[in-house]
């Protein structure tokens, strides 16, 4: 809207005028945001301390022992990881999208639950639920049975332990890709099959299932790569238990003395792993049109499961258990109670961690302040350069547009200890010193966050036809009163969608600001990390309720507003 | 007065002929006691005034939490108008904070208390601290308890013992010593913090390693030990029942804990326990220094210190702070000897052999 002022004036001309200015704006705040920290990374990795070329620091990568183990455990628990979420999430998303068990609507809702919950958070929770001596679950095993003080049903300090808890908190992303698959398999090419004579189960087997089989195949990557990149439940889990993954690794390299570079060459794997695997990821989806050719599609068609049906929806409920009822249960209860891991009663019921975090913990403010002003300027900056960049590619108004298209994508292929690490590396040295402000956070979250944005704007431009907009132009409106008038309302709720996607995201990021904080420029999640090193559970139950609290508020408000929950959890 | 300061301080660097007169000096002003050429200074009107406008401080510190923010409350309800800003966190992430920080030019902290002396040896090295002298620690602390050159004052002193649950440990089982911990009964029930992240236990490490040797730590890290990171979270994981025995952590929580009605008890291993005397500093970029020397001066007065030993239950430095009964004397305590300049030494090496033996 601000720009419309300038641009009626110039309208004649601007579109030539200004091509070239947008886009060399726009690729050089994304070369500063994705080019120059992965070129001081790659830098960073190939040389020694006094600045020499050197191939040693991968050298010792693959050689010495305390980052061979790390990297072997890193691999071991992304493949479970992700071959458990698409055990779990696959039936459970045929279920919601492909039958008539109950309550479907309620079950999607519970899984964007699990998906805005911080890994960090659940990791923390399931210490509280399931740690082998003090965990409830445990407590309770061992009061049923009758078993021994040194029983335990669940150990989570272990790699099982890890491997469970990244998979209760990555599943909704193999969830959502499967769902959506399904949801689009036209009911069709079902009829059919039923009309030549399959059954309902022949049918799901021959069509249905090798339909869904590359979104499938998507969501097994997508999961390898959240769990390979994860940082906070890794760090939460897996020193206690005594190891490293490769994102713990890292983070421990910039302990006293430092060894940027060690760093720096350890992110280099993970890097490449991920650019690679979305290289297949792309591949795989690429294949898929064929799935959706055809006129008008009929409606799925959903499958009866007669009295299956409640068996069904216990299984899905069950495995909702996992990521959402009963961590929060553990943090509720943990927040109320004089002993973290006791049951509330009247005799141990306390007010005293709430009044801590509210009335004596002097971080509490400043975290809050930071997460909101954070969370509300990346959003809106994020949403204005994805707007931007969706509207020049998907109207192709600029030359040069698909480089930009490229560069929005790009940030997607570093996970964010990386970035995290490359910013610290780009801007905690002259000439630009970000380190210690919020931009260099902002930077962080912003570069996080755009190629989603950018890949769910970009949707919404194309839903919108352009004969709206050329039927506009052709009654003499230029083209920025044409956005202003036409394109912008049909596509507000996107719009806002996008806005809150970024922000619920930035609530709930670790990894990179680990990397970048200072102590003035704290976030909850940082804070709450921080708590968890000194094993201060009552004081982390209240803030992490807070940041679900701040979560869901936003999440719901956006709810309210129609067609929104949906395009959340499709574009998710 | 400042210029009498002044005038004092340049004599640290003037020659011997000069250290004459600077002793005469002191015998001219017996009120106002001396440490080294630093000036001692009492809480002014002027300090408050000026603090005050400041108006706030960044406080840095390996405390534990519930206690540091107990000690800033305080101070803020005595000193109005000025916050309290407190940083908590393992002493060896402090020390990686601040040189991080320093790194980029940021100069966010105005005091700092670490658990690890040799932090300490270090800022001083680099020139990072600024000098300070409060009165009461001229008047009643130990000159070993304050750097000659007044950029440092021992706050607290810490100790690193066993402990273990009582509802978990059978009391003829109870572990006496380190080398008790060694029995494989005690495997998969053992809590232990980590030296990276925690002064106190780089300290503990060190004494430990080198009164039992290294092989100590080999044989421990086969007991499948719970590895926490802050000394102050192994009391909680056995006061929760999580662990039954820690090998390491703040003894003082325990005592705390126990006074509180928590299963807990103390045990002083026969070996001797580990000891980390806990500095405080101001550093010389420190955005807020008025707030800072007032913060730096209260802290070490006997208000503040008789806090650390009625409700931390730590040791004080400070001479004329009460004790109270349920904590065993320091001087009955067998201890292990504190070595700063070896840990400064041999910090990254220790580091380093540590995550070999234990993983993490």
């Amino acid at each position: 809207m601000t720009i419309a002022l300038p641009a009626e004036r110039t309208a004649p001309t601007y579109k030539i005028d200004l091509s070239w200015p947008i886009l060399i704006l726009f690729a050089a705040v994304l070369c500063v945001l994705i080019l120059l920290p992965m070129s001081w990374l790659i830098y960073y990795s190939l040389v020694d301390r006094s600045g020499a070329f050197t191939l040693d620091n991968f050298k010792t990568l693959v050689t010495d022992p305390v980052f061979v183990d790390p990297l072997t455990t890193t691999v071991i628990l992304a493949t479970s990881s992700s071959v458990i979420c698409c055990a779990f999430a696959a039936p459970m998303g045929w279920l919601v999208a492909r039958t008539d068990m109950p309550l479907r609507r309620t079950v999607r809702a519970l899984v964007t639950a699990s998906f805005v919950t911080p890994p960090f958070l659940g990791a923390i929770a399931w210490e509280l639920l399931a740690a082998p001596n003090s965990g409830l679950l445990n407590k309770v095993y061992r009061a049923v049975t009758g078993a021994p003080q040194d029983e335990h049903l669940f150990n989570i300090y272990s790699l099982a332990g890890l491997i469970f808890v990244i998979s209760a908190y990555t599943f909704p992303y193999v969830f959502v890709l499967i769902a959506n698959a399904l949801d689009r398999i036209p009911g069709d090419l079902e009829d059919a099959s039923a009309i030549l004579g399959a059954r309902t189960w022949t049918t799901a087997r021959r069509i249905t299932i090798p339909l869904a089989l590359p979104a499938l195949l998507a969501g097994a990557i997508v999961a390898f790569l959240q769990a390979m990149t994860l940082f906070g439940s890794p760090a939460i889990l897996a020193i206690p238990a005594g190891f490293h993954t490769m994102t713990t690794k890292i983070w421990s390299l910039f302990n006293y003395p430092p060894k940027p570079e060690l760093a720096a060459a350890a992110s280099v794997p993970l890097l490449v792993l991920t650019v690679f695997l979305l290289r297949a990821e792309h591949f795989i989806l690429g294949r898929r049109g064929y799935s959706v050719v055809g006129g008008k599609q009929g409606d799925p068609r959903l499958i009866r499961l007669g009295a299956l049906k409640w068996a069904a929806l216990a299984f899905v409920f069950l495995i909702l258990m996992c990521p959402v009822f009963l961590p929060y249960g553990a943090l509720l209860n943990a927040t109320f109670s004089r002993v973290a891991t006791s049951f509330v009663t009247f005799d141990n019921f306390t007010l005293h961690n709430i009044h801590f975090v509210f009335f004596e913990l002097s971080a509490t403010q400043l975290a809050v302040k930071n997460t909101f002003l954070l969370g509300a300027a990346s959003a809106t900056i994020g949403t204005i350069m994805a707007l931007v960049i969706a509207y020049l590619t998907t109207r192709r108004a600029i030359k040069g547009y698909r480089a930009l298209g490229f560069l929005a994508t790009a940030p997607i292929a570093i996970p964010g200890i990386v970035l995290g690490v490359g910013l610290f590396l780009s801007y905690a040295r002259p000439p630009l010193v970000l380190y210690g402000t919020l931009w260099i956070l902002l930077v962080a979250f912003v570069t996080i966050a755009l190629p989603a944005a950018y890949q769910q704007l970009q949707s919404a431009f194309r839903s919108v036809h352009t004969d709206l907009e050329d039927a506009s132009r052709i009654l003499g409106s230029t083209r920025l009163r044409t956005l202003r008038d036409i394109t912008a309302p049909l596509l507000r709720t996107s719009v806002i969608a996008t806005w809150c996607f970024i922000f619920v995201g930035v609530i709930r990021e670790l990894s990179a600001a680990i990397m970048l904080f200072t102590s003035e420029t704290k976030v909850i999640s940082v804070l709450i990390f921080d708590l968890n090193e000194s094993g201060d559970l009552g004081a982390i139950s209240v803030l992490g309720l807070i940041m679900l609290a701040i979560t869901f508020t936003v999440v719901i408000l956006v709810n309210r507003i129609p067609g929104f929950g949906e395009a959340r959890l499709r574009n998710a | 007065m400042r210029e009498v300061r002044l005038s004092r301080r340049q004599l640290l660097h003037a020659s011997t002929t000069l250290a004459g007169a600077f002793a005469a000096g002191k015998l001219t002003r017996p009120a106002r006691a001396q440490a080294g050429a630093v000036a001692a200074e009492p809480i002014t009107p002027a300090l408050i005034e000026a603090a005050k406008k400041e108006g706030k401080l960044a406080f840095y510190t390996a405390m534990d939490l519930a206690f540091v923010q107990r000690l800033a409350k305080t101070f803020e309800e005595k000193f109005p108008g000025i916050g309290v800003r407190v940083e908590r966190s393992g002493a060896e992430r402090i020390f990686t904070r601040i040189g991080q920080e320093y790194g980029s030019n940021i100069h966010a902290v105005d005091v700092v208390n670490t658990a690890d002396q040799a932090h300490c040896l270090v800022w001083k090295r680099n020139g990072w601290l600024a000098p300070y002298m409060p009165e009461e620690v001229a008047k009643h602390f130990e000159p070993e308890y304050y750097d000659p050159d007044a950029l440092h004052i021992t706050t607290r002193i810490l100790i690193s013992p066993i402990a273990y649950n009582t509802n978990l440990v059978k009391a003829e089982e109870v572990p006496k010593s380190f080398a008790g911990l060694l029995d494989p009964k005690w495997a998969g029930k053992l809590v232990k913090a980590h030296p990276a992240y925690s002064g106190t236990i780089m300290n503990a490490t060190l004494q430990t390693a080198r009164e039992l040797g290294w092989e100590y730590f080999e044989k421990l890290a086969k007991q499948r030990v719970l590895q926490v990171q802050s000394a102050t979270d192994t009391p909680k994981k056995i006061a929760l029942g999580e662990r039954a025995v820690m090998v390491d952590g703040a003894g003082y929580l325990v005592i705390r804990y126990k006074e509180e009605g928590q299963p807990v008890e103390i045990v002083y291993p026969d070996e001797g326990t580990p000891l980390a005397t806990s500095p405080s500093a101001i550093f010389k970029a420190a955005p807020n220094p008025n707030a800072a020397r007032l913060f730096q001066n209260w802290m070490h007065s006997r208000e503040a210190q008789q806090i650390l030993v009625d409700w931390a239950r730590q040791y004080s430095p400070h001479r004329l702070v009460v004790e109270k009964p349920g904590v065993r004397k320091l001087s009955e305590i067998k201890l292990m000897h504190e070595d700063p300049e070896a840990v400064e030494k041999t910090g990254e090496e220790i580091k380093a052999r540590y995550a070999q033996i234990f993983k993490v």
